[in-house]
């Protein structure tokens, strides 16, 4: 038994990213997404007989994009292939892709877990064609090809990759990118945003790569890093019994969480790359180059670092205001809005109670309707002690649903804060005399207990008591009792 | 001399002063087809009981005469696509076909104001063969002599124009698609430039090869009908952005002080003597109009017709892929989808057609791809450098358009390398790329067409004409009619 072998699992990620071009990469087909079956199709896309391809220059001009923020080097030649394979969802039974001359090559993208940063390296990024769409019903099949000849770029990594959480990282981090490159939707729901990973694991003395398994069929970032955990566990309890590992494509089951094995056990493939010949090399010259960088705003990481900076956020706040390029420019119209220079206050807002907001409804933050002015509004209001921080959630909640602002639902609901010592006496006094066990515990010590009289105040008076004040009230009775 | 047996250039001048009308060419033609049709075989699913013969645009037939090809027919080869008309490729996988859309140039020859017939010319299947005799429709007959085939794979729109059943004719020319029929029928053939002509809407044999063309009665109509059918086509990435000279005016020139170059590889081994000897006779002729002659080499010619088998059958296995039975033309219903296609593609395609997808399927295979493939390519570089060499001292190359004269209806089925060597001469033009032309330079003892060829630089079809044309002017050869 090999039981204290130490295995170290290696990742690698290949990425389809749907290019969000108006029209298709081969013809001049809309790409709508949801449009009804067989709508945007025409004789190019369908490969009927006769057809030729002609190359998109917008999806071309994204790829090169992503390759230059994935720092890569974007190949001055770039050359077509033909992917041959019969499947009925591919009209031509080979996929234009490319193969030896992609639009990039050796790039990275920097990951941080815990602050610490590591680049994962990407191998390559090509574009090529996706298939359509078969829909199975009992008895027959349809094929859908709406989806054919829309423009993927495929990213793939190095298997530089040693943790299901560190897969789970480069994802979010090249979601954000793309997102802020505005070039897909990425969104793995719509299957704009498609992954499969290879994972194999070996001992950790040594670099040399054990035997892989693919699993496709992920369909969000959490089913990646569930996908791999459990593949770990399985091939390291297959190593340690002495077992081999099957070479193969498995794919991941969400309900069971586990990985099967592919029914049919795929012959090796052999699909006949050759260059795609009704397409002639493209030639990238360095005009196109430094138009396409000139396009490239600034991304998440510099962001990042710039809230940091400006706004005097730490990493983690800075971080997650910035991964998504909607929810950056959300943010930093509020943090910029508000007048003060402690900017800590907006970004709680903008993580808690605003997130939490955009969750519930299953929206995105940036979708939530709380203009800048509003939220300063409402802050202040908290921080002159107007207002509970309890009831101002409320009053957001009322602020989203109503569209009012936040002085009127204050108003109206009369919920400004009891900031009045002599007002709240009654209370106070009452919830004392109905807890003696806490201030029990509180005399031994355990002078926590004092939040939960503070709720109780909080709770009688409608949660619009100054918790502050409250706090300090019992604490001078407690402490001359 | 009836109107059917004119080039289009005198009809266009008839035309013109309303001596005749367009519908009184078509009536010609449909005559000719009625009688002869039944002989030759040009055509495939022709309606013999209609008359006239039923054309795509009928109701375009004017009486003004202001377009460049205003009444003239035209008849297309069965694998360029005719929107609502069937193209099928000579092939039952196609079974049924109606493309829903038209090709570039059936576009342009539209606009042109040609005439253009529904029935489809006969061919090998997909092109794949030098005699249509792969045509799932069988042979068309060679009008100088029914016992012989008409070459291939254009050898219904070469047949089509030898006997007058339409005026012109469009072919493709893969290896020499256009201008081995034009040589065995005794007619005018062109491939021109890669990248010249559009094909948008031409059922792809081998994309880096392929190349639509003009089949005619004299240069002048061949010149005429690429004037239609040339230019830059979005739709078509390979096509070349420049502007399209005049042909028609290239006719004018002489030749006087121009340098054709006679490579010496195209004149021996295998070569039949009556063939050689007629075509020295030509380069004869050519001196006496005022040509230079010179001897010159072109190296690489003995690799021309394994590097073409290789590339050619790579890129048609790849091209043929989509006929599967899951959209259009023939299915074989099955249990399972592995089966339906095998059942499928098993008999909708012919014998030669599976010979070149599995010879395809390997030479792309993991494995062997570096030691064909790509060796093919490499060669082909070398080949088109010969080439570009030899045009530096030469204006244009003079050879013969193939080894013989029409061989017997049979004669090679059972032997695809003797068929292969039938398009010896003609396959490095569209290796290299360049433009070659086909014509008539005399007859055998047996009444049989030989073909001259004349090989170009890319771009300089203007070349071609000029020599052609001066030629033509001085002899008869393209006057004689095949006995029918």
């Amino acid at each position: 038994m090999n039981i204290n072998i130490q295995y170290e699992p290696v990742i690698g990620l290949e990425v389809h990213v749907q290019l969000k071009t108006q029209t298709k990469i081969f013809c001049g087909c809309r790409t709508d997404f949801g449009a009804p079956a067989n709508s945007q199709i025409c004789p190019v896309c369908l490969g009927l007989p006769g057809v030729l391809p002609v190359l998109n220059k917008i999806a071309l001009k994204y790829a090169i994009k992503v390759g230059l923020a994935l720092n890569c080097s974007i190949g001055e030649l770039i050359r077509f292939d033909r992917k041959h394979y019969y499947y009925p969802d591919l009209p031509k039974n080979f996929q234009i892709s490319q193969y030896e001359l992609p639009v990039a090559k050796n790039g990275y993208l920097e990951i941080s877990g815990n602050g610490n940063v590591k680049k994962i390296g990407i191998r390559r990024a090509h574009l090529e064609e996706d298939a359509g769409k078969l829909i199975h019903t009992n008895e027959l099949t349809f094929i859908d090809y709406n989806r054919t000849g829309i423009p993927l770029l495929e990213i793939v990594t190095e298997p530089d990759i040693f943790s299901p959480e560190e897969a789970y990282e480069y994802l979010t981090t090249l979601k954000g990118i793309i997102s802020y490159l505005d070039v897909s939707d990425c969104d793995m729901e719509k299957g704009s945003l498609r992954c499969d990973a290879n994972i194999s694991l070996r001992p950790k003395w040594t670099k040399q790569l054990g035997v892989k398994t693919e699993i496709k069929n992920l369909n969000s970032f959490k089913a990646v890093r569930d996908a791999l955990t459990f593949e770990i566990k399985r091939q390291k309890e297959l190593l340690e019994a002495e077992e081999t590992i099957e070479q193969e494509t498995r794919l991941w089951d969400e309900k069971k969480q586990r990985t099967f094995a592919m029914r049919s056990k795929e012959e090796a493939k052999d699909y006949r790359y050759f260059p795609e010949p009704d397409i002639p090399p493209v030639i990238i010259t360095n005009q196109l180059l430094d138009e396409i960088r000139a396009s490239i705003p600034e991304l998440p990481k510099a962001r990042m670092e710039r809230f940091m900076r400006e706004f005097n956020l730490n990493y983690a706040d800075a971080r997650q205001l910035t991964l998504e390029k909607n929810i950056a420019d959300y943010a930093e119209e509020r943090l910029k809005a508000y007048p003060k220079k402690d900017k800590k206050t907006v970004a709680n807002w903008l993580i808690g109670p605003l997130t939490q907001e955009a969750n519930q409804r299953g929206k995105n933050l940036s979708e939530i309707p709380v203009s800048a002015d509003a939220l300063c509004e409402l802050i202040d209001l908290v921080e002159n002690a107007k207002i509970s921080n309890l009831a101002a959630k409320s009053v957001l909640t009322e602020m989203i649903d109503t569209g009012k602002n936040a002085l009127t639902i204050v108003k109206e609901k009369n919920l400004i804060q009891i900031s009045d010592e002599s007002t709240l006496t009654k209370e106070v006094e009452q919830v004392l005399q109905e807890n003696p066990q806490i201030i029990l515990e509180y005399k031994k010590g355990k002078t926590n207990s004092i939040m939960f009289l503070v709720g109780q105040v909080m709770k009688k008076t409608n949660g619009k008591a100054n918790p502050k004040l409250v706090q300090d009230m019992l604490r001078r009775r407690l402490e001359n009792a | 001399m009836e109107l059917c047996d004119l080039t289009a250039h005198h009809l266009l001048s008839l035309l013109k002063t309303k001596e005749i009308n367009a519908q009184q060419i078509l009536d010609s033609i449909s005559q000719r087809i009625k009688k002869v049709e039944n002989q030759i075989k040009a055509f495939v699913r022709l309606d013999s009981n209609r008359f006239p013969v039923e054309t795509i645009n009928q109701h375009t037939i004017t009486t003004s005469c202001e377009k460049i090809l205003d009444g003239i027919p035209v008849a297309i080869k069965d694998n360029i696509c005719t929107e609502n008309f069937l193209t099928e490729c000579c092939s039952q996988i196609l079974q049924g076909f109606r493309p829903p859309y038209d090709a570039t140039v059936i576009t342009k020859l539209k606009e042109a104001g040609a005439i253009i017939l529904a029935a489809k010319t006969n061919m090998d299947e997909f092109a794949f063969g030098s005699s249509t005799e792969n045509s799932c429709f069988g042979p068309t007959r060679n009008p100088w002599d029914k016992t012989k085939v008409a070459g291939g794979s254009s050898g219904g729109s070469a047949a089509a124009v030898s006997a007058s059943e339409t005026i012109l004719a469009i072919g493709s020319d893969t290896g020499g698609s256009i201008r081995q029929p034009a040589c065995f029928c005794g007619v005018v053939g062109m491939k021109p430039t890669y990248g010249r002509v559009s094909r948008y809407g031409l059922i792809a044999f081998a994309s880096s090869l392929d190349q639509i063309g003009p089949l005619a009665k004299d240069v002048h109509d061949c010149a005429l009908l690429l004037q239609v059918i040339a230019g830059y086509d979005p739709k078509d990435s390979t096509t070349i952005n420049i502007e399209v000279p005049n042909y028609i005016a290239a006719l004018e020139k002489d030749i006087k002080g121009i340098t054709i170059g006679i490579p010496k590889e195209y004149f021996v081994e295998g070569i039949d003597e009556e063939v050689k000897t007629i075509v020295y006779e030509a380069i004869e002729e050519l001196k006496k109009l005022g040509a230079t002659i010179k001897n010159v080499e072109l190296k690489h010619t003995h690799y021309a017709v394994p590097v073409y088998y290789i590339i050619a059958t790579a890129e048609a296995s790849s091209n043929l892929a989509r006929f599967d039975g899951v959209r259009y033309g023939l299915r074989l219903e099955s249990e399972n989808l592995i089966s339906m296609y095998s059942k499928t593609r098993g008999r909708g395609f012919g014998a030669e057609v599976k010979r070149r997808i599995l010879l395809g399927t390997f030479v792309l295979s993991h494995g062997y791809y570096d030691a064909y493939y790509l060796r093919a390519q490499k060669v082909r570089t070398l080949i088109k450098k010969d080439f570009e060499d030899v045009f530096k001292y030469v204006d244009c190359l003079v050879t013969p358009t193939s080894p013989t004269t029409a061989f017997a209806i049979g004669e090679k089925v059972n032997n695809p390398l003797q068929m292969y060597l039938s398009d010896i001469f003609t396959i490095s033009a569209n290796l290299a790329g360049v433009p070659a032309i086909s014509l008539c330079c005399g007859f055998t003892k047996n009444k049989l067409p030989v073909g001259l060829q004349i090989i170009g630089k890319a771009f300089d079809e203007e070349m071609l004409f000029r020599v052609a044309h001066a030629y033509q002017m001085h002899t008869q050869w393209h006057k004689q009619k095949p006995p029918l």
